[in-house]
């Protein structure tokens, strides 16, 4: 049973990183008709945002004095960090400490204004191409970004820390009336989960109780009678995809303690992420987010070993086989509307 | 009446099988001259350095060719010569290989062995290569040993660790600098059951490819040799990247021992995952939870971070050897002397290794007085040597490994930055990591014969 829920706990966690990549994809896709290849480079920046800020928050000069000799015999000058310099010992530490959960206010307007020149610059002149155009396209822009960051970052995973005070394990096992430490969970993975929450939340609501969400509702279901009324729905779409690389970037900054942030993370979830839109049906905001955690959940049930044991492999492919199963009773996928994608 | 058979069906036929005879070993007409492949001509010898220079192990395969390029500069003698000052052999005398002037070409093994395998062969074929070198993994050095043995040049292999390098797949013109899978469970068990005790209960999770295999088959024979129990092996895809589901089952497991079977990024995110989970705080039948890296290297302490704090692993090499444990590993510090002043940072081992291979290599030219593959591969069988950082080091025979001490390291609980994330904990000699040309984990495949090439 704890083990079940140990599972259960990771399926969530796991559906979570699924769910948000998978929301920023159907935004864009259900908004501007676009297949993003490249949102997974976008979780992947969103990461970086965080790897940015706490190198930033590292920057330091040389002190005066040396403090040793260095592998050469050298004299040894330690790093002097600006950060505590400038807002004294304590501070510039919470600072330093702090970095990831900082980065957001930092990676918002980042990742808004990456979205925008991503769909300014290059994703526009695609709207009217096939979709085989938009995936290529999507997909060398993708690898762009990528190279891009190997370049500055290098290709070796950075450690990326959480604050100090979530480092630890919460012992869930006592709450449910088992044994201490029978299901311990990382306090960092349990605020994902929560903060992912809110992302979702966040978006439905923007879309559902604002007139700018009820005009990209509209413009969503029908753009061209949206257009009639003297509605300027591309400029709603073009924030949309702000907003959309907004929720990737976000998810990418608070997922960085989870795993160390590496140029290629985003390639790592994008087609997972693919196969969750189309489960849970190409353009269907809510499918996105249940395919999201189904398939997270059902993941990590299949990499128990009692499942193996009697499936080996079926860790690798259970996405997959889900997928086939779901599309074949339901083309449409779990919530997909009549219509879309099938011209 | 004609009393000839010729038709013009048959004249082409001819012409084609005659034309197709003389255009046949383009990369070998080189060696029709000399009897081997891409025998020197000239003043110059090109050598080929197959390294990762994009993919995951990018920055592995950047620390081998600043290695190689330092090698060459200090063989066409410039710079303050490094480990040729004090490697045992003396035959190279800094002025090229036998009067030649050493230069050299790259390529990118992308960490996929067909990309490795072309890039190989556009540099053997294309830029008259006469040796390889190079490389951050163990499929990638048995597919380019393969080709280097088809095309007649000799393999010095950069950066692999599976058994099999020169086990099942060793051949006769591929050599290996880099120790084992075997060598280092056989260091670790030993340092292990020291520092743990000889009654604990082991959970593994390995990567699903050959590596992995051999580095668990290694480290579960070595440790239930000495008392450990294996409890239980999962195999984990080489693609995942977020191992908690892999994790959580170890919690309630009943073991105390986690052992990590995983190498770069794959063993930065499983160790992360495990120390979240709190097993570096867990208590099992009354005993601290101890996790153990098998093979570590600097690159991958550096993205674990303070994770890697008091993790049990292996190295081949570490840039603090001479100072810290003294004379017998001599070279270590003239090397980290001329990679420092010349780059700023220590090198790491894949460096080391690197810059050994390609001055065994030249040195072995040297003594040979030939490029020809064959006199090389006879000049470094059974070769003993000395000075190159490691040791009394023998190039055996019978499989073309290196045999020589094996480092013990630790994660250091306090970095003073980020060069420094290990501590030695022993070098363990070279007998004690010796195995039988034909033990059961080498065994399957035959060294055959050398290959000139032509």
């Amino acid at each position: 049973m704890d083990a079940i829920l140990l599972q259960l706990l990771n399926g969530l966690d796991k559906g979570s990183a699924y769910a948000l990549i998978a929301l920023g994809l159907t935004l864009i896709f259900g908004t501007l008709g676009v297949v993003n290849f490249a949102h997974g480079a976008i979780f992947m920046i969103g990461a970086f945002c965080a790897v940015t800020l706490s190198k930033i928050f590292s920057l330091s000069h040389l002190a005066s004095e040396p403090s040793g000799t260095d592998f050469l015999g050298k004299p040894k000058y330690d790093d002097v960090l600006y950060i505590k310099e400038w807002f004294g010992e304590s501070a510039g530490a919470w600072m330093l400490d702090w970095s990831v959960p900082l980065s957001i206010l930092f990676a918002i307007p980042v990742m808004i204004a990456i979205g925008f020149i991503m769909e300014r610059g290059l994703i526009k002149h695609f709207y009217k191409r096939p979709h085989a155009d938009q995936i290529l396209v999507t997909f060398g822009l993708a690898i762009v970004l990528q190279e891009v960051i190997k370049y500055f970052y290098g290709a070796n995973p950075i450690p990326t820390a959480a604050p100090e005070a979530f480092r630890g394990s919460f012992d869930f096992g006592v709450l449910l009336g088992f044994d201490p430490n029978a299901i311990i969970y990382p306090y960092w993975r349990l605020i994902y989960f929560a903060f992912s929450a809110v992302i979702i939340g966040g978006v439905f609501a923007f879309l559902q109780f604002t007139t700018f969400g009820m005009v990209v509702r509209a413009g969503m279901a029908d753009r061209e009678t949206v257009g009639l009324l003297g509605i300027n729905i591309d400029k709603r779409f073009t924030i949309m995809f702000g907003i959309a690389a907004a929720v990737a970037g976000l998810a990418g900054v608070m997922y960085a303690p989870i795993n160390s942030p590496n140029y290629h993370m985003g390639m790592d979830f994008l087609v997972l992420s693919f196969v969750v839109v189309v489960v849970g049906g190409m353009g269907s905001l809510p499918g996105a987010v249940l395919a999201g955690f189904l398939l997270g959940i059902l993941e990590s049930f299949a990499s128990m070993n009692e499942v193996k044991n009697i499936l080996p492999g079926i860790d690798q492919i259970i996405i997959y086989v889900v997928a086939i199963i779901i599309l074949l009773t339901r083309p449409r996928g779990l919530m997909g509307r009549k219509g879309v994608m099938e011209e | 009446m004609s009393f000839s058979n010729l038709t013009r069906r048959g004249l082409m036929k001819t012409g084609a099988v005659a034309g197709a005879g003389l255009a046949l070993p383009t990369y070998l007409s080189a060696a029709s001259h000399s009897g081997f492949t891409n025998a020197p001509q000239g003043d110059t010898v090109t050598l080929g350095f197959n390294v990762p220079q994009s993919g995951p192990y990018a920055d592995e395969g950047a620390d081998e060719l600043r290695a190689f390029e330092l090698a060459v500069e200090h063989l066409n003698g410039g710079g303050d010569g490094g480990m040729l000052q004090t490697f045992s052999s003396k035959a190279l005398e800094g002025n090229g290989i036998m009067g030649k002037k050493v230069q050299f070409v790259t390529g990118d093994t992308q960490t996929k062995s067909d990309a490795a395998r072309a890039s190989a062969q556009s540099m053997i074929q294309k830029d008259g290569a006469i040796m390889i070198s190079g490389g951050s993994s163990s499929g990638v050095a048995v597919a380019v040993q393969g080709l280097c043995q088809e095309a007649g040049v000799i393999f010095m292999a950069g950066l692999t660790h599976s058994n099999d390098t020169t086990g099942k797949d060793k051949k006769a013109n591929g050599f290996r600098h880099f120790f084992n899978a075997y060598m280092s469970a056989a260091a670790l068990a030993p340092v292990l059951k020291n520092l743990y005790g000889d009654d604990r209960k082991v959970y593994s999770l390995t990567a699903d490819y050959t590596w992995g295999w051999t580095q668990q088959e290694s480290i579960q024979a070595a440790t239930e040799a000495m008392g450990w129990e294996t409890i239980n092996d999962v195999r984990t895809p080489l693609a995942a990247t977020d191992f908690s589901s892999y994790i959580a089952p170890v919690l309630n497991s009943g073991a105390d021992v986690l052992v990590l079977n995983h190498y770069g990024g794959n063993m930065v995110n499983s160790l992360t995952n495990a120390v979240q989970f709190g097993l570096r705080d867990k208590q099992v039948n009354g005993k601290n939870f101890e996790i153990v890296v098998p093979l570590y290297s600097e690159l991958m302490a550096r993205g674990a971070g303070k994770n890697i704090a008091g993790i049990v692993g292996s190295q081949n090499w570490d840039w603090k050897l001479e100072d810290q444990l003294g004379a017998r590993y001599t070279g270590t510090n003239a090397f980290v002397q001329s990679f420092g002043t010349k780059y700023g940072f220590p090198p790491s081992q894949a460096a080391q290794t690197c810059y050994a291979q390609t001055l065994l290599y030249a040195d072995a030219v040297a003594r040979a007085g030939s490029f020809n593959p064959c006199a090389v591969v006879e000049a470094l069988e059974g070769f003993e040597f000395d000075g190159l950082g490691n040791g009394p080091t023998l190039y055996r025979a019978g499989d073309h490994q290196c045999f020589k001490d094996v480092v013990v390291v630790k994660g250091k609980e306090n970095p003073e930055n980020e060069y420094d994330l290990v501590e030695i904990v022993e070098a363990t000699p070279a007998e004690q990591v010796t195995y039988d040309v034909d033990h059961p984990m080498f065994a399957g495949g035959e060294l055959g014969n050398c290959n000139p090439g032509a």
